[in-house]
């Protein structure tokens, strides 16, 4: 029998505004335990909440750029649960009236262009985190220490239509929805971090069947590969279940990295009663057409749009592209770029190429180098001039970028010029063919790979300085004689 | 007649005139505590040494030629439900038995500015929750005019303190009537403002909808002072309304000629206890001489007004008194091996039994497969008392009708029926459910034991309210009696 | 000194004899089953004895909470809020608190400004 995967996701996006979602605390990532913290987002008595208007602001941008329905009327509710790392017992959320309704994002899988729904969108607040003592995790812990910094941090909850059918397709639409928020500005999307979250409801039903099986929840992905990965481990294993027979058991199962399956998270089912109910502290929002469509003016262009527009009006293939769109800050810096430099494909080159290990290696983003666009461009052009050649050009970025300094200086100060002059190579070209005669011989009689032999000697004479198209093109002639 | 029998606008007087001093008046407040507190138990804590030394600052203020509020060197009682800052605030709980709050509520700190003087932290039921102040885990408070019975509640100990002269003006809060029962069992003027008109910022939250902070003072016009100092906008409380306050002493005229006051029939019916039916319906001749149209009228959603609330009211509670876990301030529970142990036994041994019994009923409305019979309906149910009060005041200037059913009953009558206790309120609570202000002024005796007479007005008119409240108090002389303590 | 008697309230009364109880009965409205129920999600530890008493007096309460379902709420909307309000926002302004020190000196247990808890069991 073969079955068909249905998969649903819900995402937390952490929101990057610069106050939490209901006080003023910063949201800033990798303080001190309980440094940002106040009578609020610790829920002592007596406080109430206040919402922060962009918290809402960013809710309503990404519904957009998802061609969601923005609520005329949209609630707060709470969410009832006992758990140390939310202080006040429940979560302020939203439950039957969210800011966002509806909409979808498009994913290419395999060349062809899929619709995926989005549910709803809506906001809440993140809770603390607790870190277990005498354990590594929760099992076996002897006590728990919380840490209530994140408590009150703007979430902003994201649901798909259960839409996705492969975990690969899942994979891909995580990573453009994080491009998607990137772009925005309303989420930096790292998973490792944790200011991008996703969980899965996933369940199997026989190919060509419309109604849905049992789902599981699969929680604890961290990666976009540990999606994938996930994904494929509990469908390997639904179907297991249900090839031998057996019924798929409704539960919450956490995905471990390190042994590529999940596991249930609860031995007996313990479904939880929220008891939600509206927040009697907060007003409803309700966004009027001004505020929406002031909101919509700030959307600029999104992934899909840039990527499509650097293949049409730069001539750039696919992969390009993408490498660039998928990184919001090297696209800008490829655009400003480009408004000094028409080579796009030689730029893109550099940039997906040796810039982009450059930053590999380092662990730094774009935004972080210490040169800017025209300078980068005033290397390319000294290539493209015969000034330096190609290969010491690579060394000379890293000295740029390390410390700063325009292509002009370093060249200067190593003499690092490229040696084009064809009457100074001929100087060399002479000394180096009398000094390997073996070489010379070598050559004309039929052996071609002494002339690399040859023009590795110029090039090692010349500390690399020869311009080597140059140097093989005077050689090749010398040799003729 | 002694410092500490005096309103705040007859001591602010005398301070303007320099006949007395801060220094002064709280000694004299602290002198009647000593004498009358051990017969009264109206406070939960007094701050002896610090009122002294803010009294003597506020006297270097104002002999600095300094400005004065009308608050200036007044000492002030405050319920314990309302936060401040590094003084203990217990809200009568256990479960919060050593809680220093590190902010104060922002009536707090408003009072605090205006240069007023808090003189301690007055005892409530627990978490607000009662009519009596018999829930309080610490004290039994005692009404001043008769000290074997309640002074009613939650803000018991506050009306009781005032009616003491134990301070000048009191804070209370009110859910369901908790400012003005307490007022009415105890002779004194309580005030529950328009829902958003006072800042709930630092109250320990009851019901959210319902709540709000009030005046609980000797007479009308110092409840019109008070109120100016603590309403407005505050952006730290969501429901708080942006709206200006008016001057509320500007309402304080012996006029009422042509206002049309309607006396509330279903409040004047069974349940009410004919003496003080009487006393209402002798206030509504008054107010009739004076030149007040007094008709009858009838509000036949009111009467489901106790069942509505107890549903609301006890959901949002079991929510908002969720927060007391033994995991961030307040009591920890000793027998504490493992988390669940930890929650389970902090709040068995915290909350005692009028507020676990609200918790499982709130609870229990808000529980799945209950919330639409119950939470859902209520709220609809509050929605047609809602209307029944704008039809009422399309016709109306203000409505009239007892505070409660009865003067102050026995200490320990009712204790043993709790459905007997939610009874009582049933002429407040409608009042909290329409979000509406009502004051509640002493208006005669029965068997020696004050009756309060309940003004009710629409949405934001306090004015109304305190012109009625003035008039009526003008032209009689029940606020001028006090208790022989 | 006398207290003015204290009427029956015939509200609650009333409401038993439209309940159709004709004297107050022991309602099985809510069960023993359901008061452990409740108790655990409200994580409220009860003894045997408040177990019974709570029984009995929830369903007496609820009996006459009950009333409401005569009214007719059709087509009545929920009321939330009293005072109809919407828009309420804060500017996305960080305003750090000064005094930390004074929330975690209430910690019933903390270890170098981190709360601390017991071990949560599975």
């Amino acid at each position: 029998m073969k079955y068909e995967a249905v998969i649903g996701l819900e995402i937390h996006a952490q929101l990057l505004t610069d106050s939490k979602i209901f006080c003023g605390c910063s949201t800033k990532f990798g303080a001190a335990p309980n440094s940002n913290i106040c009578p609020v987002c610790t829920g002592q008595p007596g406080v109430l909440p206040v919402l922060n208007k962009k918290v809402v602001e960013f809710a309503i941008k990404t519904g957009l750029a998802l061609k969601g329905n923005v609520a005329k009327r949209s609630v707060f509710a709470r969410k009832n649960y006992f758990y140390p790392d939310l202080p006040k017992n429940y979560q302020i959320s939203q439950y039957e009236l969210p800011l966002v309704v509806g909409g979808h994002m498009d994913v290419t899988i395999d060349g062809k262009i899929k619709h995926i729904g989005i549910t709803r969108i809506h906001l809440e607040e993140d809770a603390g985190k607790l870190v277990h003592k005498g354990a590594a995790g929760l099992k076996g812990s002897t006590g728990s220490l919380v840490d209530f910094n994140r408590t009150g941090v703007p979430l902003m909850e994201i649901v798909t239509e259960p839409d996705i059918r492969s975990p690969e397709e899942a994979k891909l639409f995580m990573q453009d929805l994080r491009n998607l928020l990137v772009y925005l500005g309303v989420c930096d999307g790292n998973m490792e971090e944790g200011s991008l979250r996703c969980d899965a409801n996933v369940s199997l039903r026989p190919a060509g069947k419309k109604e849905l099986g049992t789902k599981t929840e699969v929680k604890n992905m961290n990666s976009f590969k540990s999606v994938q990965k996930a994904l494929e481990s509990e469908i390997k294993r639904q179907a297991e279940m249900l090839g031998s027979g057996e019924r798929i058991v409704q539960e919450t199962r956490l995905f471990d990295d390190l042994t590529g399956t999940t596991t249930p998270m609860r031995s007996k089912e313990e479904a939880h009663d929220y008891r939600y109910f509206p927040e009697p502290d907060l007003v409803p929002v309700e966004p009027d057409k001004k505020w929406v469509d002031e909101i919509s003016k700030t959307i600029t262009e999104l992934p899909n749009a840039k990527k499509t527009r650097l293949m049409k009006d730069h001539g750039l293939p696919e992969l390009d592209a993408n490498v660039l769109t998928d990184d919001k800050a090297l696209a800008d810096f490829f655009e400003e770029c480009l408004k000094l430099y028409k080579n796009a494909k030689n730029l893109s080159n550099w940039m997906i190429g040796d810039l982009t290990a450059y930053l590999k290696v380092k662990k730094i983003g774009i935004k972080d180098i210490n040169i800017s666009p025209a300078q980068f461009i005033e290397m390319l052009n000294l290539i493209d001039k015969g000034t330096i050649s190609r290969n010491s050009a690579k060394g000379i970025m890293v000295k740029m970028l390390d410390g700063g300094r325009s292509v002009n200086d370093i060249v200067a100060e190593s003499g690092a010029t490229q040696i084009s002059d064809e009457s100074e190579l001929l100087k060399i070209i002479t000394d180096v063919m009398k000094n390997n005669p073996k070489s010379v011989t070598d050559y004309k009689s039929g052996k071609e790979p002494a002339l690399f032999h040859l023009i590795g000697q110029v090039m090692r004479a010349t500390k690399g300085r020869a311009n080597p198209e140059t140097a093989k093109k005077l050689l090749t002639e010398a040799l003729k004689k | 007649m002694e410092l500490f029998e005096l309103t705040a606008h007859e001591l602010h007087a005398k301070l303007d005139r320099q006949e007395t001093s801060a220094e002064e008046i709280v000694r004299s407040v602290l002198g009647r505590i000593s004498r009358v507190e051990n017969s009264v138990f109206a406070f939960m804590t007094v701050n002896i040494d610090e009122a002294i030394t803010k009294a003597k600052e506020i006297d270097e203020y104002i002999t600095s030629g300094k400005k004065m509020t009308p608050l200036t060197g007044i000492p002030i009682a405050i319920k314990d439900n309302m936060c401040t800052r590094g003084m203990l605030t217990t809200a009568s709980s256990k479960i919060l038995r050593n809680y220093i709050p590190p902010y104060n509520a922002t009536v707090v700190e408003k009072i605090l500015q205006a240069g007023a003087i808090p003189i301690g932290k007055t005892n409530l039921d627990e978490f607000a929750m009662g009519s009596s102040t018999e829930n309080s885990a610490y004290k039994v408070t005692k009404n001043p005019w008769n000290l074997g019975t309640v002074p009613g509640g939650s803000s018991g100990g506050s009306a009781a303190c005032i009616a003491a002269d134990e301070a000048i003006l009191a804070f209370g809060s009110d859910t369901g009537g908790s400012i003005r029962q307490p007022a009415s069992f105890c002779g004194v003027v309580g005030l529950k403002p328009t829902y958003g008109r006072v800042s709930r910022y630092g109250l320990i939250a009851f019901a959210s909808s319902l709540d709000q902070i009030g005046p609980l003072t000797k007479d009308v016009t110092d409840a019109a002072i008070f109120l100016n100092s603590i309403a407005g906008h505050d952006p730290k409380d969501s429901t708080s309304v942006d709206l200006p306050v008016p001057d509320y002493r500007k309402s304080l005229i012996d006029d009422v000629k042509n206002l049309k006051i309607g006396v509330i029939k279903e409040l004047l019916g069974e349940g009410i206890g004919s003496s003080v039916k009487s006393s209402i319906l002798e206030a509504a001749e008054l107010l009739k001489k004076l030149g007040a149209k007094v008709e009858e009228v009838s509000m036949p959603t009111l009467k489901y007004g106790v069942a509505t609330y107890y549903l609301l009211a006890t959901a949002e509670a079991s929510s908002n008194l969720e927060r007391y876990d033994g995991v961030k301030y307040g009591h920890r529970s000793s027998e504490a091996d493992d988390l669940l142990a930890m929650y389970y036994n902090t709040r068995r041994e915290g909350f005692g039994p009028e507020v676990k019994r609200r918790i499982m009923l709130g609870t229990y409305a808000l529980s799945a497969g209950y919330y639409d019979a119950y939470y859902l309906k209520a709220q609809k149910v509050r929605t047609l008392i809602k209307n029944d009060f704008d039809k009422a005041f399309s016709k109306f200037d203000c409505l009239i009708s007892p505070t409660a059913p009865s003067p102050a009953f026995k200490i320990g009558e009712k204790t043993d029926d709790p459905l007997s206790m939610y009874l009582s309120d049933i002429a407040t609570i409608p009042i909290n459910l329409a979000g509406i202000p009502a004051i509640s002024i002493p208006c005669g005796f029965v068997n020696d034991l004050p009756v309060g007479l309940q003004i009710i007005g629409k949405a934001f008119s306090e004015e109304m309210l305190f012109r009625v409240a003035y008039t009526y108090e003008q032209n009689t002389e029940w606020h001028k009696r006090k208790p022989k303590l | 000194m006398l207290v003015d008697k204290i009427p029956a309230l015939p509200a609650f009364g009333e409401a038993c004899r439209e309940a159709g109880l004709h004297s107050i009965i022991r309602s099985m409205k809510v069960t023993a089953k359901d008061v452990e129920h409740v108790a655990k999600l409200a994580r409220l530890g009860l003894t045997e004895d408040e177990k019974k008493r709570f029984t009995e007096q929830l369903s007496r309460i609820l009996d006459y909470a009950e009333t409401i379902n005569k009214l007719d709420t059709k087509n009545v909307s929920p009321t939330s809020h009293a005072i109809p309000m919407k828009n309420v926002f804060r500017e996305d302004k960080f305003l750090p608190f000064e005094d930390l020190q004074e929330i975690i000196a209430n910690a019933p247990k903390e270890d170098n400004n981190i709360f601390s808890v017991p071990r949560i069991m599975e």
